[in-house]
């Protein structure tokens, strides 16, 4: 179907989106990358009486360095996020997450800030966002805060914004030297993750010194596997020490059931899948 | 017009029509615009069963732009019932099947209501103010529930959710003995009930149709893969005389037999255009397409194979449900019907009983969905087959081996009471398995159980035969479908030595402008790029059975080869009175006439011009050699093939993934071995889809959850293979370019295939079945109940 009529603005300062949210009210959206929201809009779930677009705000697009973090725009794009060199140095999970993000046409449009607070669970950007402490930079009529990750997914499609907050970027401490990979289950190559998992670690010789494993899709929000992460702490990385550590992934997680998977089945691959995204880091 | 030295049947050419259906700078029908246009959106029903208890349309009639809003009430004199052309038995129940609902609905994404406006989006913007009440009536959705006593009934008026009930029984055909003899005195009986999940055929062009009643004729065009049969039936449904009528269907995306429909949305677009006297344009969108666009498949099957110790079929009996939906549309009933003769397949056995019983329930009505019977026939006794040969601990090749008709007892008449021509399908699988290195990957898979890896491997073969070359029309009518098979082509010679060819087929897709031309680019001698293939327009294409059941070039391309005969039959006897020789002592070479034994000569062009000119004919000889014929194929085509595919299966998460693909196919000639090629691809890519990825749920409430694409998924080259792809070539011997059909081959053999080889990796862990689509949970969940860790 045709989208129900709209305004349509597009703003070319951050200033003038917010002003012209809080202008607009309740009833406005601002618009990314468009990639979920178009659809929410052509099935009429939703009917927006005006639309913001943010693709002309220069200054909520790129990566650059802030002393010990990365600080990305939310407008960037998939493709930039994944081609980025410092992020691939210093947030290489992130990078990694959003290689598995979709199709190189979705991900040429869609954005890195649109996924976030977007905030679906099963998208891929949450869990790794979660797992490295990202903060979330909002911006509202009064003025700028900063949300941390644990703080920002609130709910399905929820999150700690108020309807008249943008969010303009998010620092991402930078993990120079972490090993990392995204471990992602799905059944199409361009679908969501069923269960998804976002493994981060430091290694010091031949022990594990730190780790940081997020789950996608194991509950209404991204989860943090703080039992994995306790468990490989300290540990060599042998594929004993790997599953018995990966045996913890599904402590504190509530995943739905739904045709792809039920909460047993969820719970198997959280599992299974802690224990490939660790070996695969640690083999990377 | 000079002789092609390589013949044009057999090289794997360009298609001459992809450049404008890739770059999509063609006539797609949602492409095309008309002066004065108005736009129809639908209102369709959420519910699955329910009355119509108040339809309030005033406040969307007040909406900006719109010209009409009309509800079934409003039609119900006008729009008769949508036509089921195949009552498969003299008693079957067929309920009223109106375009659009009156006082009640039967399946959720039925029409209820439509708006025409002047802009597509204005009439979306009025759908939402129609006030529409209904009152919930009780949801009918699994087939064994409908037919049990007491059940709630989706139309109250048939009294019934039974529509029919259709056997072949080999002892009453007399073409085998009788199964209950064949059981009772088999050495091992196996029995299995499988489950052919609903599928949605999800062709890429959405359904779109534009009718435009200016002046005497109403002309609609439709993304139809059926404009011939689509004009008939809209003359019989509405009572406009069919002369009146003209139905284009331009370039068309897809359709899978999803277009082999007179749709409920083609009814109203031209019913609102002859009323309000203006063009009218509808358009589906996915989801719209996803709910109500007929689906396909929808079986349980109850399969019953007999046989002896040393693998000796001795009978089979297969009791089928299949799901109509809540309408009988154009072949609903006789889609399981085909799949009757197939279930026997390659094999010879004593005795063969197929019971089908038609269900109607509250979803979207079923229809042809390629291969349409063929594919849930050749699914059962592929899995059969395997089952089978475990039970023996036989290899499952060498079963079939044991089983098959032999190369040299062809023509075979089978169980089923069909004759197959040809095949050789020793030949075919000894080349693939030889291809596929069978004996390494069981040593490999042996090895894999041995330590117990969690990578399991699995082999999965399927020996398919199908029925192609839709239809002798006498067996058409004997099974009581109410049209014939035939296909018809003519040949128009331009003065300027152009050649237009007039076919009766419909192509949406398959590349028949390119093959036809070569057909007939060799039989008149003259080039391929000079012939132009006319299709899909009923005022040019004057007759017609369109394209369906891999018939196109069985039926149709002999269409061809007959009315190029024609027109050298006569372009003879025009040679022969230039060269003023006798007609007896005229020889042809493609493109030239000569006298025998001299060098004298009349090229093929200079006849044409000879005969269209006019002034110098032998008596009794019309102006030009433009000449037509129509053939209906006395048999069905055979074409068969082995496919056997290795799939690894991750016991721990229950991932499939398919590790290689090998193929042989004998469609007999391949008059484009390249089309072949991709008709395989798509095709087995298809089969691969309904054994892991795609399904249509509905939820308690009969609602279709998977009612967007990234819902129901298609899979894309992405999650599939590289297919190795090879044929064998046995000619067939009922039509002269010894074709037999390739669309649905893929499709049939892949789905068996595939399943059996998840199956064999699984088997020494307990597991016999995993249920369709075989999804990573599933297979999971399969490898747990199996319990054999
Ligand atoms: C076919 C397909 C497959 C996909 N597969 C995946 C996948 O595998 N994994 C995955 O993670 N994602 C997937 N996606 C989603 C994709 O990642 C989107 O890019 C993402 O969800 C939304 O980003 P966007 O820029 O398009 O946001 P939009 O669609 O423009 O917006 C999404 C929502 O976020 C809000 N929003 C956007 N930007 C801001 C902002 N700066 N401040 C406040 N609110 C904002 C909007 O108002 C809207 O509610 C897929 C999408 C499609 C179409």
């Amino acid at each position: 179907m045709i989208p129900a009529a709209f305004d349509y603005q597009a703003p070319t300062t951050l200033d003038d989106a917010v002003r012209i949210l809080a202008d607009a009210g309740e009833d406005a959206k601002v618009i990314a990358g468009g990639q979920s929201l178009l659809p929410v809009l052509r099935m009429r779930l939703a009917a927006p009486t005006v639309l913001i677009d943010l693709s002309r705000c220069a200054e909520l697009r790129g990566v650059r360095e802030d002393g010990g973090s990365l600080v990305i725009g939310a407008m960037t794009t998939h493709y930039d996020v994944q081609g980025d060199h410092l992020v691939r140095e210093h947030a290489a999970l992130l990078a990694m997450a959003t290689d598995t993000v979709a199709d190189p046409q979705v991900r040429h449009r869609g954005t890195f800030g649109g996924s976030l607070a977007h905030a679906d669970p099963a998208g891929d950007l949450l869990a790794p966002a979660l797992a490295l402490d990202c903060e979330f930079v909002v911006a509202g009529m009064d003025g700028r805060r900063t949300v941390a990750a644990n703080e920002f997914f609130v709910d399905y499609f929820t999150t700690a914004m108020a309807w008249n907050e943008i969010l303009c970027e998010v620092r991402v401490p930078k993990y120079t030297g972490w090993l990392a990979h995204y471990e992602k289950f799905n059944r199409v190559a361009q679908a969501w993750s069923i269960v998804g998992v976002a493994a981060a670690l430091r290694v010091d010789g031949s022990r594990i010194a730190e780790a940081r494993v997020g789950l996608t899709n194991m509950a209404s929000v991204p989860v943090r596997a703080r039992g994995v992460e306790d468990a490989l702490v300290g540990e060599e990385a042998t594929p004993e020490s790997i599953r018995a550590a990966a045996e913890h992934a599904a402590e504190g997680t509530s995943p739905t059931a739904d045709g792809d998977g039920d909460a047993e089945y969820r719970t198997q691959l959280a599992k299974v899948l802690t224990g490939r995204a660790v070996t695969a880091a640690m083999t990377a | 017009m000079t002789s092609t030295a390589e013949p044009e049947v057999g090289r794997a050419r360009l298609r001459k029509e992809d450049a404008r259906l890739i770059t999509g700078r063609t006539r797609w029908t949602d492409n095309m615009v008309l002066p004065g246009m108005l736009h129809m959106a639908l209102l369709r029903s959420p519910m699955a069963h329910a009355r119509i208890t108040k339809i309030d349309t005033t406040a969307a009639r007040e909406m900006p732009g719109v010209i009409a809003v009309v509800t079934g009430q409003d039609l119900a004199e006008e729009q008769g019932s949508l036509p089921c052309a195949w009552p498969i038995t003299e008693d079957m129940k067929a309920p009223d099947a109106p375009a659009m609902a009156v006082e009640q609905v039967n399946f959720a994404g039925e029409a209820v209501a439509a708006v025409i406006a002047r802009s597509k989006a204005e009439a979306d913007d009025a759908l939402e103010s129609i006030d529409i009440d209904y009152d919930e009536l009780p949801v009918v959705l699994d087939m064994a529930a409908a037919i049990a006593d007491g059940a709630d009934l989706v139309h109250e008026n048939l009294g019934t959710n039974r529509c029919a009930t259709w056997v072949y029984d080999s002892a009453e055909a007399g073409s085998g003995g009788a199964i209950d003899d064949a059981i009772a005195g088999a050495e091992v009986v196996v029995e299995r009930t499988y489950r052919q999940q609903r599928l949605i055929p999800a062709f890429m062009e959405p359904r779109s149709m534009l009718v435009d009643p200016t002046g005497d004729q109403i002309t609609m065009w439709s993304a139809t893969q059926i404009p011939h049969i689509l004009r008939w039936m809209t003359a019989a449904v509405t009572g406009v005389p069919e002369s009146k009528i003209r139905v284009i269907a331009p370039d068309v995306g897809g359709g899978f037999g999803g277009k082999l429909q007179v749709t409920p949305e083609e009814i109203i677009t031209f019913l609102m255009a002859k009323r309000l006297g203006k063009p009218v344009k509808y358009t589906e969108s996915r989801s719209e397409s996803l709910a109500s666009a007929h689906h396909g498949r929808d079986q349980i099957q109850k399969l019953t194979l007999a046989a002896d110790r040393d693998g000796t079929l001795r009978g089979l009996k297969v009791e089928l449900l299949a799901d109509m939906g809540a309408y009988l549309r154009l072949v609903s009933p006789g889609v399981p019907i085909l799949g009757a003769f197939m279930f026997n397949a390659i094999y010879k056995m004593d005795a063969y009983k197929f019971v089908c019983t038609n269900v109607f329930t509250n979803k979207t009505p079923t229809d042809a969905y390629r291969g349409a019977g063929r594919p849930e026939a050749t699914f059962g006794i592929e899995r059969m087959m395997d089952e089978l040969a475990a039970e023996l601990s036989m290899d499952p090749m060498e079963l079939r081996r044991k089983n098959w008709i032999t190369h040299d007892e062809f023509p075979f008449t089978t169980v089923a009471g069909l004759t197959y021509d040809s095949g050789d399908y020793e030949s075919a699988t000894d080349k693939a398995m030889e291809t596929f290195g069978y004996d390494a990957l069981r040593a490999e898979q042996q090895e894999r159980r041995d330590r117990n890896d969690a990578i399991q491997l699995g082999i999965g073969i399927s020996t398919y035969t199908e029925m192609c070359g839709l239809a002798p029309s006498r067996v058409l009518g004997a099974l009581r479908y109410a049209a014939g098979g035939w296909e018809h082509a003519a040949i128009r010679m331009l003065p300027t030595g152009k050649v237009e060819l007039v076919t009766g087929t419909s192509p949406h897709g398959q590349g028949h402008e390119t093959a036809w031309s070569q057909i007939v680019a060799d039989q008149l001698g003259v080039p391929f790029e000079d012939v132009e293939v006319l299709h899909g327009d009923t005022q040019s294409s004057v007759r017609g059975m369109d394209s369906y059941g891999s018939r196109s070039l069985a039926v149709g391309g002999t269409a061809i080869v007959l009315a190029a005969q024609r027109v050298l039959a006569k372009a003879r006897k025009v040679a022969a009175h230039m060269m003023e020789c006798a007609e007896d002592d005229v020889d042809f070479t493609p493109g030239t006439f000569s006298v025998k034994g001299t060098d004298r000569g009349v090229a093929l062009a200079d006849v044409v011009v000879h005969a269209h000119v006019a002034h110098d004919l032998p008596d009794g000889v019309e102006a030009t050699l433009d000449s037509d014929a129509t053939f209906d194929p006395e048999n069905f085509s055979f074409p068969h093939g082995t496919h056997l595919c290795a799939a690894e299966v991750d016991t721990e998460t229950g991932r499939v993934r398919l590790r290689s693909y090998v193929c042989v196919d004998d469609v007999g000639k391949a008059v484009n071995p390249m089309i072949v090629e991709g008709q395989v691809h798509g095709g087995i890519a298809q089969g691969v889809a309904q054994a892991l990825f795609e399904e249509a749920v509905h939820d308690e409430s009969g609602t279709l959850t998977t009612g967007t694409l990234a819902d129901y998924l298609v899979p894309s080259a992405a999650d599939l293979p590289s297919f190795d792809t090879s044929r064998t070539e046995t000619p067939a011997t009922t039509n002269p370019l010894g074709v037999k059909g390739v669309g649905e081959a893929g499709t049939i053999a892949s789905t068996p295939a595939v399943v059996n080889a998840i199956v064999d990796a699984l088997r020494h862990r307990g597991v016999n079945d995993v249920e369709m689509p075989c999804t990573p949970m599933r297979v999971w969940s399969a490898i747990q109940a199996g319990g054999a860790r």
